[in-house]
């Protein structure tokens, strides 16, 4: 009989190591959080006149504007959580894990524990700017929790994605090199202008497929509109699915990245 | 801890074990290997001989093409959450986070081995305390030195209590200070714990001073096996290198030791003569050179090393073999 803890306590003893790791690495904890914060200040304040657009659903260009800090942020952890595992890999570390009772999905939810922590660390950090600069919230205090609720859990997709990037790819420069790409999809969304608002078709097209949009809507429906049920279950429906998919094929690649005969 | 099948048998045993990489030649190519429990085995060979590719098969981290083993009487291949449960392994290169402190580390480590909630921040410090790194403990380990990681690396490795212990060239990039100790340490476990080690280097003075048995594995293949002062006398007699106190005795130097074999004269005026019959003639050497009055600068015994050994079976030395 071999000795083993439970998946509950596997899940937690990876999940701690990996939130201790991001937040003991400031420079990576710290400037990608502040990112989407200079860029929602810049934009919140230079494209302010945008809400003079006929149609333009709110007067404050900031309360629309942000739930792109909180889709930027869950994609720098994506990075975060795939950059860390990918290091596991390539510095044998997975190896040592590999040689412990340690089942591949307790590895796998364990490091995505870690990215959780930080998404909502992030998350709250947007919110509590985006009140401080006078933005309100239209669903109120319960809108403010399915909030951050929609919002960790678009965290924790990112993260899976990260994960399998990382799990396929098995290095940190490939994860970061592939991050450029992740962030085209942001812009190439809904993410400064309502969709029914965007003149150029082939943008409006693309913002319309575009996952993405999804996200920032669900988000932005309880900031400026209230309780919208659509918005939200697109929201969360795309952010579940993505985790989902993403959890699938991770499985197979983690179970052969912890190979054992 | 995982019961064996059969305590009586090998702790570690190897047969016909191959492992063939795809667009690559035979990294292991058919080996048989048998460790007693209790026993230091040194798998000596150059870089790329296989002696890591033969680690990683028998710690279950790579399946083998051919062949099986068993380790603490589990089978590789069938048993392999068994094998894991009996051994304790430091592979190549100490992979640890740098982010991470010691103790961190043997928490985790002791939380994924499975043992009771109570009993691991005792067996940490434990741990601590034997590998010397107690003071070091709270610091992360990207400020160690190379020989604190591998001492940590040792640690991590025993924190389940393992019967059987797979270092993968633990002292490489070592300083001397650094290697003695862990010497010590591994001695101390086959010692003291009756632990099984399977120790890989490429240090022929780390096999020679540490390993009960060594088998001396090239290109995939063992070519020689055996306690190392066997494989030594395998392979050749000592011999006795003399140096005359008077350079114009070099002539009578050679005619004299002509008499226990064929004597050669050294480039830096000596004379040396192989003795096959072993060391028992050196007294006799001595008390004719003294009978002819001939005044001795120096005179020293030569056994044969492991490199030697190496030269013999491979034509190759061992340094720079594997380059």
């Amino acid at each position: 009989m071999v000795a083993q803890t439970s998946l509950f306590e596997q899940v937690g003893a990876v999940a701690r190591r990996s939130a201790v790791g991001a937040f003991r690495q400031r420079a990576l904890l710290f400037f990608p959080m502040l990112f989407p914060l200079i860029l929602f200040a810049i934009n919140g304040s230079a494209l302010s006149k945008v809400t003079e657009i006929p149609g333009f659903p709110t007067h404050s260009y900031r309360a629309f504007l942000l739930a792109m800090p909180f889709v930027q942020g869950a994609m720098f952890v994506s990075i975060n959580a795939g950059t860390s595992l990918a290091r596991d890999v390539e510095t044998g570390f997975l190896n040592r894990l590999a040689l412990t009772p340690l089942r591949s999905e307790a590895m796998l939810l364990g490091q995505l524990g870690g990215a959780l922590v930080l998404g909502t660390v992030q998350a709250i950090v947007y919110l509590l700017v985006g009140i401080a600069t006078g933005v309100t919230f239209a669903s109120g205090v319960g809108g403010v929790l399915v909030l951050l609720l929609l919002s960790i859990t678009i965290s924790f997709a990112f993260a899976t994605l990260g994960g399998l990037l990382a799990l396929r790819l098995g290095s940190g420069e490939a994860i970061q090199g592939i991050f450029p790409l992740l962030f085209v999809t942001l812009f190439l969304s809904s993410s400064s202008l309502p969709r029914n608002l965007i003149k150029a078709e082939w943008f409006k097209e693309v913002a319309t497929y575009n996952p993405v949009s999804y996200l920032l809507e669900g988000l932005r429906s309880l900031v400026i509109q209230g309780w919208n049920a659509q918005a939200l279950a697109k929201g969360f429906g795309f952010s579940i699915a993505l985790a989902t998919i993403c959890l699938l094929l991770a499985r197979p690649a983690m179970k052969s990245r912890l190979v054992r005969t | 801890m995982a019961m064996p099948h059969n305590d009586q048998g090998p702790a570690i045993e190897a047969r016909e074990l191959v492992r063939e990489f795809r667009k690559g030649p035979r990294a292991v190519d058919g080996i048989d290997i048998a460790v007693s429990t209790g026993e230091i085995y040194g798998f000596l060979g150059p870089n790329g001989a296989g002696k890591s590719t033969t680690v990683l098969m028998l710690t279950t981290l790579l399946p083998p093409t051919a062949g099986s083993a068993t380790v603490g009487g589990f089978d590789i291949s069938r048993e392999s959450a068994q094998v894991r449960a009996s051994i304790g392994a430091a592979l190549q290169e100490a992979a640890l986070d740098a982010i991470l402190t010691g103790r961190e580390h043997l928490k985790l480590q002791a939380t994924l081995q499975g043992l009771p909630a109570r009993r691991r921040t005792e067996r940490t410090q434990e741990l601590l305390e034997r590998v010397g790194l107690s003071e070091a403990a709270d610091r992360r380990v990207g400020g160690y030195s190379g020989g604190m990681k591998r001492r940590l690396d040792l640690a991590l490795a025993l924190v389940h209590e393992p019967r059987i212990l797979f270092l993968d060239e633990p002292t490489t990039g070592l300083d001397p200070q650094s290697r003695a100790a862990l010497w010590e340490e591994v001695e101390r476990l086959a010692r003291d714990e009756g632990m099984t080690v399977f120790l890989t280097t490429q240090y022929l003075e780390e096999a020679d001073a540490l390993a009960d048995r060594i088998g001396i594995i090239d290109q995939g293949k063992i070519v020689a096996e055996g306690t190392p002062a066997r494989l030594k006398a395998e392979i050749g007699s000592p011999s006795v290198e003399v140096t005359p106190a008077e350079k114009d005795d070099l002539g009578l130097l050679g005619e004299l030791l002509d008499g226990f074999g064929e004597s050669k004269r050294g480039s830096n005026g000596s004379v040396t003569v192989q003795l096959p019959g072993g060391e028992a003639a050196l007294a006799e050497i001595v008390r004719v050179l003294d009978s002819n009055n001939l005044r001795v600068e120096t005179l020293q015994l030569h056994q044969p090393s492991l490199d030697d050994v190496f030269l013999a079976k491979t034509g190759r030395k061992l340094e720079g073999a594997g380059a």
